[in-house]
C-alpha cells in the first residue's frame, strides 16, 4: 500500500527530484560534509587518521580552549564588536531612511540613493585599502585635517588597538547603511496615505508623524532584520578583522573567527585542526543559541519573528 | 524648517559616503609627490597619468584581472544554473519533497561546519589550488534560491501549470518553454548578485590557492593595498624605480582600476538590484 503510494508520486515527481540532483549534491558536500567533519572538534586529529580515524579525545579541545589565555580575549573581543556593530549598523539605515522619505524631490532622491548604495560594491579588501589611505597619518586626510587643527601629524591609528573597533563598525557602516535602508524605504512607501491625513488634521508635527506613523509602519521589517542579523552576531566577518589586522592591535582585533584560522591555517601557532573545529563549534553553537533566543523574544514582544 | 533640515542632513550622509570615494579617485590622477605630501583633497594635484601608465604595466594586476574576469563570468554561469535548478522544484507546491529539501537547505543557513571542515573537504577532493575551489565552495546561496523560488511561486500562475499538463506537456518542457521565459528578469536579478560577488570575492581564492597564476585581482590587492608589496620581481626596472616613492599614488589606481567597473555598471542596473532585494524580502 505504502510502497503504491510512493510509485505513484516518483511516477509524478521524478523529473523534479531529477532537477534537484545536482543542488543536493552540492549542498551534500560542500554543506553536509563539513558538518560531519565537525567531528574532529572531538577528535584528536592527525593526517593519517583524517576525520573519520583519529582517535575520540571527548570534549579536551573545548576545555583546552577555555582554559587558555586566549579564550576570555577573543570570546569578549568578538562579542563586544559584534555588539557594537550591530547596534550601529541596524540604526544608521533606519534613520537614514525616515529621513529621506520625509523628502519630496524625487530627482534628489535618486542622486542620494545611488550614491549611498555605491559602497556596497566595493570589496572588503578596498574597503580596508581604501581606510588605510584615508587614515593614514601622513598622507591621508585624517593625518592632514589632523595636522591643520593641532600643528602636529597624529599617531599611526592601526597602530592603536582600542582604534580597531572604531575603525571597524565605522567603516561597515559607510559600507551598508545605503544598502541595507533599500528595504526600510521601500517599506515606508506603503505607509497608508490617510494615516498621515489623519495626524495631520489632528495637528501632528511632521517629527510627530515620522515618529507615531513611520516608525510603527516599520516594526515588523526591523523585527525581523534584527533577528537575522542577530544570528550573525557572533560570527563578525573573518576577512575584515584578518584584513585590519596587524601585530600592533592584535590585543583587541584577535576574534574567534581569525584565532580559528591562526590556530588551523595561518601558520602563526603550531597548526591544530582538532582545536580550531573546537573554537569554531563553540562559536557556531553559541549563535545558534543567540539566532533562537532573538527569534523567541521577538515572537513574545512584536508578534513578529523569523519562523 | 523641517524640510530643509531633512535635505541637509541627507546630503551630509551622502557626502560622507562620496569624499572618501572622490579622495581615492583625485588621488589617482595627481602627482605622487603631491599624494606623499598630503596635499590632494577631492580634485588632482598637479594631474597626471603617469600612474596609469606605470599599472598598465604591472603584470599581477592584470593577470588578477582576467584570473577575476573568468571566475565571474563561469562563477555566475555556473551559480545560476545551479539556483534556478535548485529553486524551480522548490517553487512546485505538489512537489513532494519541498518541505523536507526546502529544510534541508534552510539549516545549512543557520549552521555550518565552518572554514576547517569546508576546507578539509576541498582539500579532499582534491580541490585545492584549481579554479574548482574558488568556484565550488560558495556555488550555491540559498539565499539567492529563495528569492527566485519566491518570484517564480507568486508570478507564474499555478494554472498554467496544470493547463499545460493537459496538453501533453512535461515537467521538462514546462520548465523550458514557460518557466525560463518568465522567470528572466529575475534571472537576470541573481546573475547580477553573483556576478558582484564573485567579483569581490577574496576568501575561497585565499584560502585553497597557492599558485599566483590563479589568483584573482581580490587576493593581488590584498598584496598591493595592505601588506605594501608591489612585489619588484615583476616589474621591469624601469618601473622599480618609478614605484619608489609613487606608492601612495599607485595604490589609488590600482583602487580604481579595479572597482570602477562596478561602479560605473551599477547606477545603470540599480533599478534591479532594488527589485532583487524586495523580492527577498518577502517572508520564505
Amino acid at each position: 500500500m505504502r510502497f503504491r503510494k510512493f510509485r505513484t508520486i516518483m511516477k509524478r515527481d521524478w523529473q523534479l527530484y531529477l532537477f534537484m540532483l545536482l543542488p543536493v549534491t552540492y549542498f551534500v558536500i560542500f554543506k553536509y560534509l563539513p558538518i560531519a567533519g565537525l567531528q574532529i572538534a572531538f577528535r584528536k586529529y592527525t593526517a593519517r587518521g583524517g576525520i573519520w580515524n583519529s582517535a575520540w579525545v571527548g570534549l579536551d579541545n573545548i576545555k583546552k580552549f577555555i582554559e587558555s589565555y586566549q579564550f576570555g580575549r577573543v570570546v569578549s573581543n568578538t562579542f563586544l564588536l559584534s555588539i557594537y556593530s550591530f547596534a550601529v549598523c541596524m540604526i544608521v539605515p533606519i534613520v537614514f531612511a525616515l529621513i529621506y522619505n520625509t523628502i519630496e524631490k524625487p530627482r534628489f532622491k535618486k542622486a542620494t540613493q545611488t550614491i549611498v548604495t555605491l559602497p556596497y560594491f566595493v570589496s572588503i579588501v578596498v574597503l580596508v585599502g581604501i581606510m588605510m589611505q584615508l587614515f593614514n597619518n601622513r598622507t591621508g586626510i585624517y593625518g592632514n585635517i589632523y595636522e591643520l587643527i593641532f600643528g602636529r601629524y597624529p599617531e599611526d591609528i592601526f597602530a592603536n588597538p582600542r582604534a580597531f573597533r572604531h575603525l571597524y563598525v565605522l567603516s561597515s557602516v559607510w559600507q551598508t547603511f545605503g544598502w541595507n535602508s533599500i528595504i526600510y524605504i521601500a517599506t515606508l512607501s506603503g505607509v497608508d496615505a490617510n494615516l498621515h491625513e489623519a495626524a495631520q488634521l489632528d495637528g501632528a508635527s511632521r517629527m510627530k508623524r515620522v515618529w507615531h506613523v513611520d516608525l510603527p509602519h516599520l516594526v515588523p521589517t526591523i523585527v525581523i532584520i534584527g533577528v537575522m542579523n542577530m544570528g550573525r552576531i557572533m560570527s563578525v566577518g573573518f576577512e575584515k578583522a584578518f584584513l585590519m589586522q596587524n601585530s600592533l592591535n592584535i590585543k583587541y582585533s584577535e576574534l574567534i573567527s581569525t584565532y580559528v584560522y591562526n590556530v588551523g591555517l595561518g601558520g602563526v601557532y603550531q597548526s591544530d585542526f582538532s582545536l580550531a573545529t573546537a573554537v569554531d563549534l563553540f562559536n557556531a553553537v553559541l549563535n545558534l543559541i543567540l539566532i533562537f533566543v532573538a527569534n523567541k523574544i521577538a515572537r513574545r514582544m512584536t508578534d513578529t519573528s523569523l519562523w | 524648517m523641517f524640510n530643509a533640515v531633512a535635505i541637509i542632513v541627507i546630503l551630509l550622509m551622502a557626502l560622507i559616503v562620496l569624499i572618501p570615494l572622490l579622495n581615492v579617485v583625485a588621488a589617482s590622477f595627481s602627482a605622487g609627490s603631491a599624494v606623499n605630501a598630503g596635499k590632494v583633497l577631492l580634485w588632482p594635484v598637479d594631474p597626471t597619468l603617469e600612474n596609469y601608465r606605470i599599472i598598465l604595466k604591472f603584470k599581477k594586476i592584470w593577470i588578477g584581472y582576467r584570473n577575476t574576469i573568468f571566475y565571474t563570468v563561469t562563477g555566475t554561469i555556473l551559480s545560476v544554473t545551479l539556483s534556478l535548478l535548485c529553486a524551480f522544484p522548490l517553487s512546485q507546491k505538489q512537489f513532494s519533497g519541498r518541505k523536507f529539501f526546502n529544510k534541508m537547505f534552510l539549516i545549512t543557513m543557520i549552521f555550518s561546519g565552518g572554514m576547517i571542515p569546508t576546507y578539509m573537504v576541498v582539500r579532499d577532493l582534491k580541490l585545492l589550488n584549481s579554479v574548482w575551489a574558488v568556484l565550488l565552495p560558495t556555488a550555491i546561496s540559498f539565499y539567492n534560491v529563495v528569492i527566485m523560488r519566491n518570484y517564480i511561486e507568486n508570478t507564474i500562475p499555478k494554472e498554467l501549470e496544470e493547463a499545460t499538463r493537459v496538453d501533453g506537456c512535461n515537467t521538462f518542457k514546462y520548465f523550458t518553454s514557460f518557466v525560463l521565459p518568465l522567470s528572466k528578469p529575475i534571472i537576470a536579478v541573481i546573475a547580477m548578485f553573483y556576478a558582484v560577488e564573485q567579483w569581490n570575492n577574496f576568501f575561497n581564492a585565499f584560502l585553497y590557492l597557492s599558485d599566483g597564476d590563479l589568483y584573482p585581482l581580490q587576493v593581488c590587492l590584498r598584496e598591493v593595498l595592505i601588506i605594501g608589496s608591489f612585489g619588484s620581481g615583476d616589474l621591469d626596472p624601469e618601473v622599480v624605480a618609478a614605484v619608489q616613492g609613487l606608492s601612495a599614488s599607485l595604490k589609488n589606481v590600482v583602487i580604481v582600476v579595479s572597482t570602477l567597473p562596478l561602479m560605473c555598471i551599477y547606477p545603470f542596473v540599480q533599478k534591479y538590484f532594488v527589485k532583487g532585494v524586495m523580492i527577498g524580502s518577502v517572508k520564505g
